[in-house]
């Protein structure tokens, strides 16, 4: 088993969606049951693979890729089948598991206009194997293809099974991040051209300019292009504009993946490529990203106080979330990273869970308009109590998940990485600890026009108005249960990540030392050694080579 | 991160010094497993969150029992305490700091070593807190801990808390009978009591952080209990919002903290611990700048949490909860959680608001601002729950006055005997209320002491308490921190912190206003006749236990702190209070003590008497004359000052109007923020930053037109054929969705990806 896990985990785990839905094409479209129960044990298989691979997870060295493949693959331009694990992907990857299985039996038995279970459950499992992929990715160009794959099934998804402006909004949504991609896809090839290092692998990569292989400038405009790429994907204050469009118009299904998993894959694209391989450019660049962070947090709460239909305020909510998760990465800190980490984990978690109640409360009123609505706590208590249970969550409550991604990024804030301006970012710290006043506001605000109250006069009886559901406790449950866990025993993430931040943060260090040495005086006792990916590498190939 | 790592690496060079943090790992086992007493109440929330509504009585039975034991506990815990404050000589926890050699080292080495010396007169030998920590989380290779820090303050707490919370879970159980949600009430009690039990234990400041958010939470809930009416989920809202802005000040004072105490530790990258960062304080080996900048956040957040001038406001209309829930929350345990903090990280406050040595400072002033404030508020007020929480913003002003002049065991007395007679005066307003329906004391109140004897007989004592009269609790809670202003300098009694004169007039006002608003409160609720509707009835047991309990500790608990050298009682009962609550260790700083003084005593209590005869010859002499020649019972004189004097009109206009604080944070900062700067937010996000995006789409179309025309139809090429075709199309997708193109999308911007890069090659 051990061993299968091995050489076969990642794979397996990776491409078992796939797999599914080759199965679900050869099934007529009719078959409705066969279909659901396809997705249903393939996305629960994927996620047993994963509670394997965490079972298996050595968590004593985080900091190595672990279950790691290393094949031949499109050998013309050096490009490999490399993937693996380690602490900082870890999470999302299992995050992403937890997410699919309960969309699939959230959406059992109210799939979306025009219902088509075949065609939509298809598209959410080729979305499991692009995301599952990205966070596994070690080449850039596997990277890349799988980033891509992400694409295209949520653009079909909200073309298809959006809301009244679904042609305008998929089509931003696309064609916005393929723009950034484009930008990101010129940086990698300029990476592989300038390093000459003959390889797109991150490690690879990362050795090849810490070894001096680009000059400043061009690293500078190439974590410029990355910046743009991961940045529009995040997304950061002011490449936001397609997301609030995006999740208002998707399906409720298709706004949870997308909160939960696809903003993240911007922000993971930072601390896995931009920072480790372009540490010295990440330094210079850092101010910028605070900034951005700080203003996208301001920016975005003032955006949810003036919204009107709550799906749009949750997707401005988000700017202001992610803003938070950047703030952190920015500092270049093992803290802030930590912290963004954790920060993204818990924004999947509790915005997953917004945009679930916002679905269910539209299915329920057959609108999100604010105005109408009013003491959801009385027609559905318990759908009322869960609502504001991840609004508290949301806001960032100590003891739920939400505050440890946003309290720690605030302190890390207070003391940034080597080279960066500490001034700046203590003017930073205060302005984001603002923002957490902000969210309190748009959040209750939410909380009390929605929930609290009497029913208004239209909806006063109306029988449509259930409690929750089967379906949608049993979906609900286990992100709840997360929540609060994470939330009490925060080390469920930290403990994780932490050796693997620390170590992709490595090369920033060592660089600092060379560039900035008058304000470096490391002792190297305090250098915490890091795992040798090329080590790993060689050992992948010998189990690989069946 | 490295540039801390390196400052301590760096420092630590200069020679590693020992640090007394005053704290042991031993101990009774009671002491040293504390945490059970909040883990009862946290236990209780679980069980009535999931088996409540089925159980006989609503979970409320679940409720009392884990209080009821978290009660004897803290009791038994009290015991341990006492024998471990006095008996104990265990080894005890020292952290190795840097010596800084800036100045302050030399103030260092004064406490450092003679710490234990200087307190030796005071109150005899050391007294070591006891001290359990388990690992939290990990993050940056650093374990971050939660634990408990046991010593007389967090036992004493503990006691107030669990007794308070036990008496009104019993008293709620008929005022809230038949509520709507009662089990929701109850489970919420629980939750409050387990987070505020945690607070109060906590050993280190993010501990302390999450608690101290979690007891909001259950003010936010609690307050708006009756969500259905807006008002009430009005002012929950409020309080919530008020506390999240002075929170902001925790969060940045606590990370301040944090990265000081990391550089005065070797090889730590940071520290929460509450027991460090004092011990460090008090050492001097934190920089000035830092203390001050933390000091004062953290003052925002005791000046909302306490309801501290100006960010008092969302108090008052906290009321909007159950009655019981302001006598616990909002009167005897929640609000004093910032007076707590003060308390809890006094080296930090004490070194960096200098409060040795000075005659101002910003806590002291803030305080003492607010015990003026909110009495002059209390005057103006017809809900008598509205009375008794301006006069509950009015006496935590005086706790944190007290603490802000140096008189620490003074403040944590007053918070003790504050919290009974408090909880006494609220419990009573809701057996008030409970009879006749009610909270307004004007139209619907009045003659009440003939219906209600129990009721008036208690309240009438925790007015007493709480105006000051010997020898009620409050009279010598209240005399020892004017006491410790040290600004009484006549006949003997003096020797404080500091001069602080200002304080001392700013308490006495206080004491004046005081007796005089509440005199007002009783004439107008149990003298005079009935106004209200129907025969109002004396409330039942469950609610005149609780209150005759409060009652009588209002009476004796000021017993337990008397003055040094009183002469009316024997040496030993002298001052116990102080003996077991204040600290003896590396945590907390040097104080010293005023001596009190017969003088002092004697003209605070005149003036206590003044207040008492100026509103009682005003209502029981002159509205009850008018009121028997009007034939009806009024409540004030038809033309009484504020109709006969323009300037006493204007302050009662000002008075009526909360100062316009309201006006102020509702009308312009929130409202402000919610509409204009967030439309203008939006208005840019649509059509400056959207239009742009627009904008760039239209663009392309119209370049790929441009392309498509000029340069497809002359050139053929296959290539620029599909691209030009691809970007024309790009325009009008921006309306009309052909899915179908969306393959050549994706090949032009590959294509013109690889071109851009090799630009950029060439070019960098």
């Amino acid at each position: 088993m051990e061993n299968l896990l091995d050489g076969w985990g990642i794979t397996l785990a990776t491409f078992s969606p796939l797999v599914g839905a080759a199965v679900m094409m050869l099934i007529p479209r009719e078959r409705e049951d066969q279909h659901k129960l396809i997705a249903l044990v393939t996305s629960l298989w994927v996620a047993f693979v994963g509670v394997l691979l965490l079972i298996q997870f050595d968590l004593d060295h985080t900091d190595r890729l672990q279950f790691g493949v290393d094949k031949v693959w499109i050998d013309v331009i050096s490009s490999r089948f490399s993937v693996g694990i380690d602490g900082m992907s870890l999470p999302l990857i299992l995050l992403t598991m937890l997410i699919v299985p309960l969309c699939i039996i959230y959406s059992w038995n109210h799939f979306p206009d025009p219902v088509n279970p075949k065609a939509f459950l298809i598209l959410i499992l080729i979305l499991e194997t692009g995301m599952i992929g990205t966070f596994v990715a070690q080449d850039l160009v596997l990277f890349f293809v799988f980033f891509e794959v992400v694409l295209l099934p949520m653009f079909f998804m909200i073309a298809v099974w959006g809301g009244e402006d679904r042609r305008y909004a998929s089509l931003k949504f696309f064609l916005y991040t393929l723009f950034g991609s484009a930008l990101m896809l010129v940086s990698f090839l300029a990476l592989f051209f300038l390093t000459g290092a003959e390889t797109f692998s991150i490690a690879g990569l990362s050795e090849a300019v810490a070894a001096g292989g680009v000059s400043r400038t061009a690293q500078l405009w190439i974590f410029g292009g990355m910046f743009l790429g991961f940045g529009i994907k995040v997304p950061m204050f002011p490449f936001h504009t397609w997301l609030p469009d995006a999740h208002t118009q998707a399906p409720t299904v298709g706004s949870v993946i997308l909160a939960a998993v696809l903003l993240k894959l911007g922000t993971y694209g930072f601390i896995r490529i931009a920072i480790p391989i372009l540490p010295d450019a990440a330094v210079t660049w850092a101010p910028w990203i605070g900034l951005l962070a700080v203003v996208g947090i301001i920016y975005g709460a003032l955006g949810c106080l003036a919204q009107t239909d709550v799906k749009r305020l949750i997707a401005f909510s988000s700017v202001a979330h992610m803003g938070f998760v950047m703030l952190g990465i920015a500092t270049l800190t093992d803290f802030g990273i930590n912290a963004a980490i954790m920060g993204m984990v818990a924004h999947g978690l509790i915005t997953g869970m917004l945009f679930f109640l916002a679905g269910s409360m539209k299915e329920r009123y057959h609108t999100l308009e604010i105005s109408r609505l009013g003491g959801l706590l009385v027609q559905a208590p318990r759908m009322g109590w869960i609502f504001g249970f991840c609004v508290m969550a949301s806001l960032g409550l100590p003891g739920l998940a939400g505050f440890w991604g946003e309290f720690p990024a605030i302190l890390s804030a207070y003391n940034p990485g080597n080279g960066v301006p500490v001034e700046t970012f203590r003017t930073f710290m205060v302005i984001a600890a603002l923002g957490t006043v902000l969210a309190a506001g748009y959040l209750l605000w939410l909380l009390q026009r929605t929930a609290f109250g009497s029913p208004t006069e239209e909806f006063a009886d109306d029988p449509n108005i259930t409690d929750t559901t089967k379906h949608e406790w049993i979906s609900w449950a286990p992100l709840l249960a997360l929540i609060l866990a994470i939330g009490i025993y925060p080390n469920l993430i930290f403990r994780v990540t932490d050796g693997a931040v620390d170590a992709s943060l490595t090369p920033c260090l060592t660089v600092e030392a060379g560039e900035h040495a008058e304000a470096m005086d490391c002792d190297d006792v305090y250098r915490l050694d890091h795992g040798d990916h090329g080590e790993e590498h060689g050992e992948e190939h010998a189990v690989a080579g069946n | 991160m490295n540039t801390l790592l390196t400052l301590a690496a760096s420092a630590s060079t200069a020679g590693a010094g020992d640090l007394a943090l005053g704290i042991t790992e031993g101990g009774h086992w009671l002491l040293r497993n504390v945490w059970l007493i909040p883990l009862l109440p946290a236990l209780s929330f679980i069980g009535i969150l999931f088996f409540g509504k089925r159980l006989p009585r609503g979970g409320s039975e679940l409720g009392i029992a884990a209080v009821g034991i978290a009660f004897v506990l803290a009791l038994l815990t009290g015991v341990a305490w006492m024998d471990h404050r006095d008996n104990f000589h265990g080894e005890e926890v020292h952290a190795e700091m840097v010596v800084v050699d800036d100045g302050y080292g030399a103030h260092g080495d004064d406490h450092g070593t003679g710490h234990g010396a200087a307190h030796d007169d005071a109150h005899g030998h050391p007294s070591l807190a006891v001290h359990r920590t388990a690992t939290w989380f990990q993050t940056n290779g650093v374990e971050f801990t939660v634990g408990t820090l046991a010593d007389g303050l967090a036992v004493m707490m503990l006691l107030v808390v669990t007794l308070v919370s036990l008496l009104v879970h019993v008293y709620s159980t008929d005022y809230v009978h038949g509520d709507r949600r009662y089990t929701h009430f109850f489970a919420f009690l629980s939750l409050f009591s387990a987070s505020m039990l945690l607070l109060v234990v906590s050993e280190n400041t993010l501990q302390l952080l999450c608690a101290w958010e979690l007891v909001g939470v259950c003010s936010f809930a609690l307050i708006g209990h009756w969500w259905e009416e807006k008002p009430n989920s009005d002012a929950a809202l409020k309080a919530f919002l008020t506390n999240r802005v002075g929170d902001m000040g925790l969060l940045v004072g606590i990370t301040v903290l944090f990265f000081a105490a990391g550089s005065a530790l070797p090889g730590r990258f940071g520290s929460f611990s509450i027991a460090e960062t004092n011990a460090l304080a008090n050492s001097g080996a934190l920089s000035h700048t830092a203390l001050v900048v933390a000091a004062t956040c953290l003052m925002a957040a005791v000046m909302s949490k306490s309801g501290q001038f100006f960010l008092h406001t969302w108090l008052p209309d906290a009321m909007a909860g159950p009655t019981p829930v302001s006598a616990l929350i909002h009167a005897a345990t929640m609000v004093v959680a910032g007076v707590f903090m003060i308390a809890r990280m006094y080296g930090v406050f004490f070194e960096g608001f200098q409060i040795g040595g000075s005659s101002i400072n910003l806590m002291a002033f803030i305080g003492g601002l607010t015990t003026i404030v909110g009495a002059c508020l209390a005057f103006v007020q017809r809900d008598i729950k509205k009375v008794l929480a301006y006069s509950t913003i009015s006496q935590l002003g005086y706790m944190v006055m007290a603490l802000g002049v140096g008189a620490w065991t003074a403040a944590m007395f007053h918070l003790f005997t504050h919290a009974f007679f408090k909880a006494c005066l609220f419990l009573g307003s809701g057996s008030v209320s409970h009879a006749v329906h009610s909270f307004d004391m004007k139209s619907d109140m009045g003659g009440l002491r003939k219906d209600m004897p129990h009721t008036y007989r208690t309240f009438m004592i925790g007015t007493i308490a709480l105006a000051g009269l010997p020898p009620l609790a409050g009279f010598w809670s209240k005399d020892e921190i004017l006491v410790g202003t040290g600004g009484w300098g006549l006949m003997g009694g003096t020797g404080g912190n500091g001069a602080y004169t200002l304080m001392l007039g700013m308490g006495m006002l206080t004491a004046a206003l005081t007796a005089a608003y509440m005199t007002r409160c009783v004439y107008l609720t149990f003298f005079g006749e009935f106004r209200g509707h129907g025969q109002p009835h004396e409330s039942g047991p469950r609610i005149t236990v609780p209150l005759w309990i409060l009652a009588g500790l209002a009476v004796v608990a000021g017993f337990l702190n008397l003055p040094k050298g009183f002469q009316m009682a024997p040496g030993s009962l002298q001052e116990r209070f102080g003996h077991f609550v204040e600290p003896v260790a590396g945590y907390f700083p040097t104080i010293s003590h005023g001596t009190p003084s017969w003088s002092l005593a004697i003209v605070s209590t005149l003036v206590v008497i003044g207040g008492i005869a100026a509103a009682g010859w005003y209502y029981f002499v002159k509205v009850e004359a008018a009121s028997k020649a009007a034939g009806t019972s009024l409540t004030e004189l038809p033309d009484g000052p504020t109709t006969k004097y323009p300037l006493a009109r204007m302050g009662h206009t000002l008075l009526a109007n909360r100062y316009y604080l309201d006006h102020l944070y509702n009308g312009v900062v929130a409202d402000g923020t919610k509409g204009p700067l967030a439309r203008l937010a939006y208005r840019i996000n649509q059509d400056v930053i959207d239009r742009t995006v627009d904008m760039a789409g239209e663009t392309a179309v119209k370049a790929g037109t441009v392309v498509y025309d000029k340069i497809d139809q002359l050139v053929v090429d296959g290539v620029v054929n599909a691209s030009g075709r691809g970007s024309s199309g790009a325009g009008e997708e921006l309306r009309k969705i052909n899915s179908g193109k969306v393959q050549s999308y994706a090949a032009i911007l590959f294509a013109a990806a690889t071109v851009l890069a090799g630009i950029l090659i060439v070019l960098v």
